[in-house]
């Protein structure tokens, strides 16, 4: 059984403006220890799809339609609140770009740290604190026994990052959802993240779901790939298959834009277009507007998701037919 | 080589640290530019990066005249702008533009596109109000945007089209030289290539000079001639763009290219790389000598000693280590 199993997740967002379809139809697996990671434009779901998972959307103006989100075989989206509240502040846990989101700047480090501790294990407060010392020298704090008394604000960026990873970890959780948690960094501090979310795993053997534009993290880091376009997944699979042999035209466009595939100074590859408009998707396939490949039946035909070989699986017409 | 459209000689921007909310005294002094001397010729692409806080932005205002240089000088055209009167340096301005990072904070949300781009012509009269239209259409075409949409407001566009209207408004006053600030940071990849295209086109099409600063070096690489590298307010590298990137000197260039990730997952997971220890320090307490020596990995007891000055070396780029000739091969490794 897998550890995470999203079904048919469909996450609406009701405005004055219409009905946006953020999360629409998205399904995906997570095997224990796996890392998987989910690209893809801006807008097209990747926050909303884990804030739902982590009970996060704002309700209203977001409804969860449909789905189910399977933790160890409990329904994330549907079990009783204490029980989803219990999974989430102790197996589950998600990290951000800016850590003043998940950081209170009114409290000492400590408290923010032995907090989840203190509710879900009730350890007293000194065997807590120790634990809360150990996390943050295995996030590379140094002078850790003192910094812990501090207050987020003395800390560097990058630092602080640290410190939230600390506080996101320190329940050992199973899971853990990381949002774009390099974006704002240095590249020297990002490799030092990365560094330490990749060993975390390897001791504690913990999942993890990677929200990232960046390309080459997701190629060092994900043992799969997710690729959102729209509010759904166009392309999924394992990453050396995303990256040697991408099948969807999203995939290979977005691939096709960055610069360190093209040769320095060639003109860039570019998608035509603008992401659509979630409230008024066209007939169809969603890409299809901006698709080198599109049909006239691609304008007509919604396509689904479906596996081409085991365990790569995409979203398009047009490969399904082996036409492209 | 022609004389350069800018030059920098010996450039410090510090500012005062203070503290004390009645008794206002002075704690120390961030240098948060310490010493940049370089030049760019017309029609080049010089790419400028760093670590966050090493003096990118404050080495850009302090060009645009934005901030006071502490020392030094800056030669725009010919012109000394640092010993310049107001009035010439405000002529001056007119050849230097900026584009930022936030095309949301960048543009006035109350004025339309038309008003964003005609007003800096009719300040400093660029041309006749009767002509003002159609250079705003030009302009509009030029970086791209359907001059239809000149009566439309900022929020109505989408970020890299902003971005678009941003730049249309640095090029309203013909400059020679763009300083461009993380122009493409908080933009989606697909429209970052989009304006990476758009500046490489004009800096061709109109042979202007341009800085450009980012974070992202595989986006650098792309669109520089040469980079510079700065570490805590100083340049530790500066070289033609293949040559710093697939082939880094300097001990920090060398773990900046090392971080750098890669998108192919078997050389991503093959390579070897540089851990940089420890945080960048703080502007305020340099370490003495070289201020990469806490963090370097070839530090040795003469490191701590003196700045090392940025010398040429034999393929012409220019590195600020001392051990540079000691530790040469081993590329990133
Ligand atoms: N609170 C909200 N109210 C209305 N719409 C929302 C809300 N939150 C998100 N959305 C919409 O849901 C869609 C998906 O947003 P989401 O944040 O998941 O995108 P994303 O893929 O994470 O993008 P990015 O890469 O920019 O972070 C967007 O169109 C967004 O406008
Ligand atoms: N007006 C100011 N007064 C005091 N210190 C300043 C001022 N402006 C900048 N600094 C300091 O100067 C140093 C350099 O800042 P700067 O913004 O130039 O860095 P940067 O390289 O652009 O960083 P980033 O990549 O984060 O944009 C920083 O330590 C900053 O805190
Ligand atoms: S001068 Fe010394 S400390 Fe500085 S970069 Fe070179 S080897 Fe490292
Ligand atoms: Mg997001
Ligand atoms: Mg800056």
């Amino acid at each position: 059984m897998p550890l995470l199993a999203v079904n048919d997740l469909r996450t609406y967002f009701h405005t004055r403006n219409g009905v946006h379809r953020a999360v629409d139809g998205v399904s995906f697996a997570l095997e224990k220890g796996e890392t998987v990671g989910i690209v893809g434009e801006s807008g097209s779901g990747k926050s909303v799809t884990c804030y739902s998972i982590m009970g996060l959307v704002p309700q209203p103006p977001g409804r969860i339609e449909s789905g189910t989100a399977m933790f160890d075989g409990i329904d994330l989206l549907r079990c009783p609140p204490r029980v989803a509240r219990s999974i989430r502040g102790r197996r589950l846990a998600m990290i951000f770009q800016d850590p003043m989101t998940s950081l209170n700047p009114y409290l000492r480090i400590s408290e923010q740290l032995i907090e989840p501790l203190i509710i879900h294990e009730k350890i007293s407060k000194a065997a807590a604190l120790r634990r809360g010392q150990e996390m943050l020298e295995a996030v590379g704090i140094n002078d850790a026994a003192k910094r812990l008394h501090h207050y987020p604000h003395e800390f560097s960026g990058g630092m602080r990052q640290r410190v939230m990873i600390a506080t996101a970890l320190i329940t050992r959780p199973e899971l853990l959802i990381a949002d774009e948690p390099t974006t704002a960094l240095d590249v020297t501090v990002q490799a030092q993240i990365l560094e330490l979310i990749r060993r975390l795993q390897r001791e504690f053997g913990m999942a993890v779901i990677f929200i990232t534009h960046d390309l080459g993290v997701v190629s060092g880091l994900c043992d799969r790939v997710l690729v959102m376009y729209a509010g759904r997944i166009v392309e999924s699979g394992d990453v050396r298959t995303i990256f040697y042999q991408p099948r969807h035209p999203y995939t290979r466009a977005l691939q096709r834009s960055i610069p360190s595939t093209q040769p320095k100074g060639a003109e860039l590859f570019t998608i035509p277009g603008l992401p659509p408009d979630l409230s008024r998707l066209p007939a169809g396939c969603a890409f299809a507007p901006r698709c080198e490949s599109a049909t006239d039946l691609c304008r007509r035909q919604d396509p689904a998701l479906r596996e081409l070989a085991p365990g790569h699986a995409t979203a398009c017409l047009r490969v399904q037919a082996g036409e492209i | 080589m022609s004389d350069p459209i800018l030059e920098l000689k010996n450039v410090k921007t510090h500012f005062p640290v203070h503290r004390g909310l009645v008794f206002r005294r002075q704690v120390g002094t961030v240098k948060a530019v310490d010493g940049v001397s370089l030049a760019v010729q017309q029609g080049e692409v010089l790419g400028l990066v760093g670590e966050s806080g090493c003096g990118k932005s404050t080495l850009a205002r302090t060009i645009l005249q934005l901030v006071p240089a502490t020392e030094g000088t800056i030669v725009l055209a010919g012109r000394n702008l640092t010993a310049a009167s107001a009035a010439e340096v405000k002529a001056s301005r007119r050849a230097l533009q900026m584009v930022f990072q936030d095309p949301y904070a960048s543009l006035n949300p109350r004025m339309t596109v038309f008003a964003a781009l005609a007003e800096p012509m009719l300040v400093h009269k660029i041309c006749a109000r009767a002509e003002v239209a159609g250079r705003v259409a030009e302009l509009m075409k030029k970086v791209g945007l359907a001059p239809r949409f000149m009566k439309k407001y900022p929020h109505e566009f989408s970020g890299g089209q902003r971005q678009r209207i941003a730049v249309a408004r640095a090029l309203a006053l013909q400059p020679k030289v763009i300083i461009a600030d993380e122009p493409v940071s908080a933009l989606d990849v697909s429209v970052q290539a989009q304006i990476l295209n758009l500046l490489a086109q004009l800096v061709r099409e109109m042979d202007l000079s341009l800085i450009f600063i980012a974070h992202d070096l595989s986006v650098v690489k792309h669109i520089s001639d040469r980079i510079a590298v700065m570490y805590l307010g100083k340049i530790v590298e500066l070289g033609r763009a293949a040559d710093v990137i697939e082939r880094p000197r300097h001990p920090y260039t060398r773990a900046l290219v090392s971080a750098i990730p890669t998108p192919d997952p078997d050389a991503e997971r093959a390579r070897h790389r540089i851990v940089l220890a420890g945080d960048p320090p703080s502007p305020l307490n340099p370490p003495a000598g070289c201020a990469f020596h806490p963090r370097c990995r070839y530090a040795e007891e003469k490191c701590k000693a003196a700045v090392p000055p940025l010398e040429r070396i034999a393929d012409g780029r220019e590195v600020a280590c001392i051990r540079v000739e000691e530790i040469a091969g081993g590329g990133t490794a």
